[in-house]
């Protein structure tokens, strides 16, 4: 068993027009740049995009390649994007956007893993992302369905990784990847550092639900942004 | 010069609501300030539902920012003593599964039954939502912390949010730079004024008719 592969190109070589692909990362940790940075190059089109945030499509220079984003928060972060393609394509409504609260993001995924096609959540009731939901009463409180999200491919990043497809991850770089392992049919994980045999005891994302490993220097970008806009101070 | 507490001086009154032992989680953008605030000699675990729980300030030292190290509003923090890490999954059945003791959110509105509206403005763009909805849903105590009033002075707490509402009935209790109000069943009770606030002012800029609690005290930081 050999999950290993030389180059990102080749990693992301057989992804389709119209596929499914999830992102993982938040603010940054955990997130695959150099898989997204080698997306544009990649070509696929008519892509539906599954991220926790827009800020993991940051080093994404084209937003042609989108027509649809699942994920919990598609608004501009920071200044820094402000007119972006990405942020124009979104606001005018060329890629459509299909909001979903974050936990119910990770849970729909999850659950698309677990072999489960649906789950009752409180969260969304009585308000505008409830429409289209069915709802069920359980001991008295309102529940809307969700269903599971199954993907085509999920690009993620774990800190260490080896030929088995073991990862190691660090810090809040777990977020959305272990789930969008589990729920996609192709796993491909860039990773700092390719080791014999991670520790058995360290794996946070077990190698059944990983395809491909790849090698790539990490990049920092996304938090130095968030600083701009957040601050260390309120006002 | 706006009236009542600066966003500093309520970020250390709502620091006065932690206890030790207690699971804390501080929402998206305004409340996360507060994590530079919480005392060294109590083990208040702060969560964020990007996956950890224990985190601490912004670290000042730019040479200390680690980016796989983040906070929920993808700010640079730091790791108190006992912190531990998790994927968000488990993220948001601590916070959906009732685990945590309180959550602390930014609020463009908040009515007279509790209901918030913190993700979208009226008519404007719903592109933005986050964990707030999960976070508005499932915890014993969920609070707000807001400007008393917008930029112009429209009341912020109203009969009925006419912005996009995020959660029903889930809010307890409001902190602003004027004043703490209880949400209860029989309507909002004051029950802490600013230093140089009065009651008139209060009520001037809140759109609901508030109950003054018998035990009215001084807000104090």
């Amino acid at each position: 068993m050999n999950k290993i592969v030389a180059t990102v190109g080749e990693a992301i070589a057989d992804i389709h027009d119209e596929a499914v692909v999830a992102i993982g990362g938040f603010g940054g940790a955990g997130t695959p740049h150099n898989l997204i940075r080698a997306l544009p190059c990649q070509g696929a089109k008519d892509l539906t995009l599954v991220a926790g945030a827009f800020q993991q499509l940051m080093g994404l220079p084209t937003a042609s390649q989108i027509k649809k984003f699942i994920t919990s928060y598609a608004r501009r972060v920071t200044e820094v994007w402000r007119g972006c393609a990405l942020e124009q394509e979104i606001t005018n409504g060329r890629i459509e956007v299909d909001l979903v609260p974050q936990g119910t993001l990770a849970e729909r995924l999850r659950a698309a893993g677990a072999g489960i096609p649906a789950f009752y959540s409180p969260v969304s009731v009585g308000t505008l992302l409830e429409e289209g939901k069915e709802k069920r009463v359980f001991d008295g409180k309102e529940y809307v369905l969700e269903r599971a999200l199954k993907v085509d491919f999920a690009l993620i990043k774990a800190y260490k990784g080896d030929r088995f497809g073991n990862l190691q991850c660090q810090k809040t770089g777990r977020n959305m990847n272990p789930l969008m392992a589990m729920a996609a049919t192709v796993t491909i994980a860039e990773v700092e550092e390719i080791v014999s045999e991670v520790d058995p005891e360290m794996v946070g994302i077990p190698g059944i639900f990983v395809q491909r490993v790849v090698k790539a220097e990490p990049l920092t970008i996304a938090w130095r942004f968030a600083m701009a806009e957040v601050g260390t101070k309120a006002s | 010069m706006k009236p009542g507490l600066s966003r500093e001086l309520i970020a250390l009154r709502i620091v006065r609501e932690l206890k030790d032992g207690m699971y804390v989680n501080l929402g998206f953008g305004l409340p996360a300030y507060i994590a530079n605030f919480v005392p060294q000699n109590i083990d208040v675990m702060l969560q964020a539902e990007n996956g950890v729980l224990g985190y601490g300030g912004v670290p000042t030292n730019e040479d200390e920012w680690d980016r796989e190290l983040v906070n929920a509003s993808a700010q640079p923090t730091s790791l108190r003593r006992g912190a531990c890490f998790f994927h968000s999954a488990d993220s948001f059945a601590m916070i959906r599964g009732g685990h945590l003791d309180l959550v602390v959110l930014g609020a463009y509105q908040v009515s007279e039954r509790g209901d918030i509206a913190n993700y979208a403005r009226a008519g404007g763009e719903q592109f933005g939502v986050g964990g707030a909805m999960d976070l508005a849903c499932g915890t014993k105590r969920v609070v707000a912390y807001m400007e008393h009033t917008t930029k112009s002075g429209e009341p912020r707490i109203v009969r009925e949010c006419t912005y996009p509402v995020t959660g029903r009935g889930v809010i307890d209790t409001i902190f602003t730079n004027l004043t703490v109000i209880e949400v209860t069943p029989e309507g909002l009770v004051l029950k802490e004024l600013a230093p140089g606030v009065t009651v008139e002012q209060v009520q001037a800029r809140t759109e609901p008719t508030l109950t003054i609690s018998e035990d009215l005290r001084e807000m104090r930081p």
